[in-house]
């Protein structure tokens, strides 16, 4: 497993958050964590990438514990954390932006083939790549934030909400981005509000209900179940 | 030299969204340590400024370390009197006789003052140090934070300090790196300042402090450019004020300034309207 996450808790003050979360990602995978809104999704890419603090449980990748590191090491060891749409810095040109990615690799020449890469997979990025990032649409923002990610050159990608804000024609270009990403070897666990998209790119799913996963199994059998259905794919007569 | 040490205002500022109001006193340490550089030592000049401005840089990351970061989470007004603790510790522990000591002290001139005539205005090799060593860092400076990794670091930390850190940006020792580069500047500036007006107590970082801290907010504070033209403003207020005017109303001057600015434009000639994050 490139991914093991076992009984994970997570307190935001006196408010549990998370209760015993456990979940695994295997390589190669599509996974998706699909909720509702507060149902622990954001928070369990956040105690992964070790942006919020975790109480209890054990986060495991690719054999090294990294529950409780901080998340300048965490992404040093491979997981780009993609945060919701607007995470860009706003102060910076694109093109920097998607150098931030690079902050951590060596070779100069290879974040610059990376940067190519990102380019050419996001051409209207590469329009864009000398105006400043806060000036972007919020497509164009959730592009660079993927492309960021890109450059970060990560085994597992966290995705968080990438088709939130965005119209319907936007929503399944990234999608079709993120099917992309994968074919070229990278695992993603991808969370989401929008399940039925989530549900038809991933591999297999959980359903997360206030902090708990209620539900797991491959994801073309959740998009069948007459709960799921019922609750989060708007079918009033599952 | 107001622009050395409005600088470093105006980086942690950037940074930290604090007003680091010890920032005067660790210029006040740096001319200290540049005293003794020369009286008790007799390095010569470049030392000298190497000594303040590492001595200075060292004491800035301590405070930061003990006093500051572990309230990083806590109430910004809760940062700011301690910043103002930190400041009063500082004045008030190195005027006991054991440290520095309560007494004005003459900084030894570490070289002769010559006067030049270029063009109708007179021009002391003082005046020429003070231009070029500031020159200098704000080169330095400009280098660091545009072309440098840890520049880099430093703006986006700057901008969302969770998100650099996801980039793998090590956001506490960016921070560490940008209080130590804000006091080296100061420390220079305690140097200068040494050479110019040659007599130096430990309270001599309060109005300098002050004033910096008018010129970087009068600029636009978190914005570089806008601390040296804050600067260069304050100082040329002044300096009118004393030719025109009279000595007496130089720093009455300075906070009409300030005040003005506040009520005016709060956020400064080149500052930017930032809502503060909840």
């Amino acid at each position: 497993m490139l991914l093991t996450v076992d009984h994970l808790s997570v307190f935001y003050g006196s408010i549990q958050a998370l209760r015993e979360v456990s979940f695994t990602v295997a390589k190669g995978e599509i996974v998706s964590l699909i909720g509702a809104n507060g149902a622990g999704k954001s928070t369990t890419l956040r105690a992964l990438s070790g942006v919020v603090r975790t109480e209890a449980g054990s986060i495991v990748h690719d054999g090294t514990s990294i529950a409780g590191l901080p998340s300048h090491r965490i992404a040093r060891l491979g997981i780009a954390h993609v945060p919701e749409g607007r995470g860009v810095f706003g102060n910076m040109s694109v093109r920097e932006n998607l150098e931030m990615g690079g902050y951590t690799r060596s070779s100069r020449e290879e974040v610059e083939e990376s940067l190519e890469q990102v380019f050419g997979l996001f051409p209207r990025l590469a329009e864009r790549a000398h105006q400043f990032a806060g000036t972007l649409s919020g497509g164009e923002q959730q592009m660079l934030v993927i492309g960021r990610g890109l450059v970060q050159k990560p085994d597992l990608m966290l995705l968080d909400e990438p088709s939130m804000g965005l119209s319907p024609l936007l929503v399944s270009e990234i999608f079709r981005m993120i099917a992309e990403i994968n074919k070229a070897g990278t695992t993603i666990l991808l969370v989401e509000q929008n399940a039925s998209m989530a549900l038809a790119v991933a591999d297999r799913a959980y359903v997360l209900e206030t902090g708990k996963i209620v539900l797991e199994g491959m994801a073309s059998d959740l998009l069948e179940d007459p709960k799921v259905r019922a609750a989060y794919l708007g079918d009033e007569t599952g | 030299m107001y622009a050395l040490i409005a600088l470093g205002y105006t980086m942690v500022y950037g940074i930290v969204r604090l007003i680091n109001f010890a920032h005067g006193d660790v210029f006040m340490v740096g001319a200290f340590l540049a005293f003794y550089s020369v009286e008790k030592l007799h390095l010569p000049l470049p030392a000298v400024f190497a000594v303040a401005a590492g001595g200075s840089a060292f004491l800035a990351v301590v405070i930061e370390r003990v006093a500051y970061r572990p309230l990083r989470n806590a109430p910004k007004i809760a940062a700011l009197i301690t910043a103002i603790g930190v400041s009063l510790f500082l004045e008030y522990f190195t005027a006991l006789h054991q440290v520095f000591g309560p007494n004005y002290y003459a900084f030894p001139r570490p070289f002769q003052v010559v006067s030049l005539e270029i063009g109708g205005i007179t021009v002391t090799n003082i005046q020429g140090i003070i231009l070029l060593a500031t020159l200098v860092s704000l080169g330095v400076l400009q280098y660091v934070v545009h072309r440098t990794k840890v520049g880099r670091g430093m703006r986006a930390v700057s901008h969302d300090d969770v998100t650099a850190g996801l980039m793998g940006v090590n956001v506490n020792a960016v921070i560490s790196f940008t209080f130590a580069l804000g006091a080296a500047l100061a420390g220079v500036g305690g140097v200068l300042y040494g050479i110019a007006y040659p007599q130096i107590n430990t309270f001599m970082g309060v109005m300098p402090g002050l004033k910096a801290f008018t010129a970087a907010v009068l600029g636009g504070i978190g914005s570089i450019p806008g601390a040296v033209l804050g600067a260069l403003i304050m100082g040329q207020s002044e300096t009118m004020t004393t030719a025109y005017l009279s000595s007496t109303y130089r720093d009455g001057i300075a906070f009409v300034l300030l005040i003005a600015v506040l009520l005016w434009k709060p956020t400064g000639i080149l500052g930017k309207a930032r809502t503060e994050k909840v």
